[in-house]
């Protein structure tokens, strides 16, 4: 892709406020008239923002607050399907703790690794790019079920991993049929998917002005140095990007949980992930007013963490224009 | 490094490839794996630990192409294809529209309205799901292409928006200028002058659509219920469920028939998927 030098690649990960062009007295009666054409091109749009976005998350709230099956009549229940799910189920809750201590486990393993290969992909060197491609590869095909289906064919007994492993004496056993094994064959799928935070910590590495490492260099900092002292800093906006990314999309774990687990959550209940858990309650059960809530905390916690990194953010993120 | 020798430094390289060799091979024998299992024999998989197969057979493609008796991979395939293809028309279309909006027109509301596009980016979609569900079976839409497809027709997925309204602003103002001068209305403008200079993020719009949609698996359960509306992911899913795991030949030749578009897709485009990713945080 030939890009327009002005636009570096990390802009593309900063939120910045649309251009809207200055208004001069000459084009007033102009800009009036393209006031109408921007709506036009938007209709689209704004029809998907009203119908798909807002009103489906009213309805939701609603439903939150009801018990409903699809087929008959919402029935109002008040806060009853929120003090059962923190009461009374303690699958919904053995869920949401799976999948938050998922979250806290694979996200930093995954971004550790991305960033460890990136350091190392980022100078402009013969056959990187190459390298760069198949690294990220697995990123593209990562989200499919035939990889989830692979991963279980090489982690069940007789595949691959278990093999392998034999041959240094571990006892051969399947890791899929085992809940306390389960978990991290998902994990594992998860790390091998680094290649697209690796991408954007590569780009985030271009941006860092060479000026700087030289000038470190001749007052002789090591690399180990040079690196918590100006790149991890400078490079503290995208890692920032890659962290918020990686929780909100590791949080809504399914596809590997439902192919690489038994599909019920099993084998008992280790791989029982929150959406998983959403699913069965909705889809499975017809259960939609009591999903709907589970769906509601979900967007509440996200928030709540994307929030909270956000306010955290202030201490050690650090933008270049600061 | 100026502490190192000469001789240290003319090695650098090897084992820099060395270290990558060994690393991509961990990471592509999965994919190794794959490719090789499709081919042995079912009784040569399991009885035996070598990668390399001893005998090489294609009976895992015609077994796996017809697996569990609920149809054909054929019409898995197709409409996975349809729903793909419409979903990058769709994409395409609308976000560029969107984008063009956004970045090139003025209109009152434009900021608050783009910052929903940044706030639909944070919405999960498994908290739409259920909601959107009730309308669409309301609509009598659940059990065909329509609520996987019409959704892309109304710019909700916006990180293609985003993408195209960063690479908007890159484009320089004087054209537009030139043209409003000449006259030229604002479609014109956008058919004429733009979409020619931004083909590069219209083109990633469609390749990340594609394999996005390509890959796309639990609205595709909710939606698809009958087997000749199933798509790749569904049926794969289905062939799982009705295998005992004896069947892994034909699993994983079907698993890897439904991975050759992305294949072919990351070898045509390889460049792209790199840069548009650097863009824009995709996947």
């Amino acid at each position: 892709m030939t890009l327009t030098p002005a636009k570096s690649p990390t802009q593309g990960t900063t939120v910045t406020k649309p251009d809207v062009p200055r208004k001069t007295q000459r084009r007033k009666a102009f800009d009036f008239r393209r006031s109408n054409t921007g709506y036009v091109f938007l209709t689209p749009w704004m029809i998907g923002v009203v119908g798909l976005v807002c009103l489906p998350l009213l309805i939701s709230l609603y439903l939150s607050f009801t018990n409903y099956n699809i087929l008959g009549a919402p029935k109002w229940v008040g806060l009853e399907n929120y003090i059962r799910l923190f009461t009374q189920d303690q699958r919904y809750v053995h869920s949401m703790l799976l999948t938050l201590g998922y979250v806290v486990v694979s996200v930093p393993l995954q971004l550790v690794s991305a960033l460890a290969v990136a350091l190392m992909l980022a100078p402009a060197r013969k056959g990187q790019s190459l390298y760069r491609a198949l690294f990220y590869l697995p990123s593209l095909l990562g989200a499919s079920v035939g990889i989830s289906i692979t991963w279980r064919a090489i982690f069940d007994r007789d595949g691959a991993v278990p093999q392998f492993l034999a041959s240094f004496g571990i006892p051969e056993q399947s890791w899929i049929n085992n809940p306390g094994t389960v978990l991290w064959v998902i994990i594992a799928l998860e790390i091998w998917k680094f290649g697209a935070p690796m991408i954007i910590f590569i780009a985030g590495l271009h941006q860092i002005p060479k000026e700087l490492y030289e000038a470190a260099s001749i007052d002789g900092a090591g690399p180990i140095r040079k690196f918590f002292t100006m790149t991890l800093p400078m490079l503290s906006p995208v890692l920032f990007f890659n962290l918020v990314m990686g929780v909100i999309s590791s949080f809504q774990t399914f596809t590997p949980a439902q192919i690489v687990g038994d599909g019920n959550g099993g084998p008992t209940d280790s791989t029982l992930f929150y959406a998983v858990y959403m699913y069965q309650q909705a889809f499975q059960y017809q259960k939609m007013g009591y999903a709907s809530a589970i769906a509601w905390i979900m967007l509440i916690v996200l928030g709540a963490v994307a929030a909270l990194l956000f306010l955290t953010s202030r201490k050690w993120v650090h933008y270049a224009n600061d | 490094m100026p502490t190192t020798s000469r001789r240290a430094r003319r090695l650098a390289p090897l084992w820099r490839h060395l270290a990558f060799a060994l690393v991509l091979a961990v990471i592509l024998y999965p994919l190794l794996w794959m490719v090789l299992t499709a081919f042995k024999p079912t009784s040569e998989i399991i009885a035996s630990a070598q990668l390399w197969p001893k005998e090489w057979t294609l009976g895992n493609f015609t077994t796996g192409w017809t697996f569990a008796g609920i149809g054909s991979f054929t019409t898995f395939l197709t409409n996975s294809a349809i729903i793909a293809v419409l979903s990058v028309i769709g994409n395409v279309i609308s976000c560029t529209l969107a984008a063009y909006a956004f970045a090139k027109l003025s209109f009152r509301g434009s900021s608050i309205m783009f910052a929903m596009v940044i706030a639909i980016l944070f919405i999960p979609k498994e908290v739409l799901l259920i909601p959107q569900y009730t309308i669409f079976h309301a609509l009598g839409w659940t059990n065909s292409f329509l609520p996987l497809v019409v959704p892309q027709f109304l710019a909700l997925d916006s990180f293609f928006v985003f993408l195209s309204v960063q690479f908007l602003r890159g484009l320089p103002k004087e054209l537009d200028e030139a043209a409003v001068l000449d006259g030229c209305g604002p479609f014109r403008r956008l058919w004429h002058i733009t979409i020619p200079l931004i083909t590069p993020a219209i083109a990633t719009t469609a390749i990340f659509t594609f394999i996005w949609s390509w890959n796309e698996f639990m609205p595709q359960l909710v939606y698809l219920n009958t087997p000749e509306n199933f798509s790749v992911s569904v049926a794969l899913r289905f062939f799982l469920d009705a295998s005992s795991g004896s069947d892994l030949g034909p699993m994983t030749a079907v698993s890897l028939v439904s991975l050759l578009p992305l294949f072919i897709l990351f070898v045509v485009f390889q460049r792209r998927l790199v840069e548009g990713s650097a863009m824009s945080g995709l996947k």
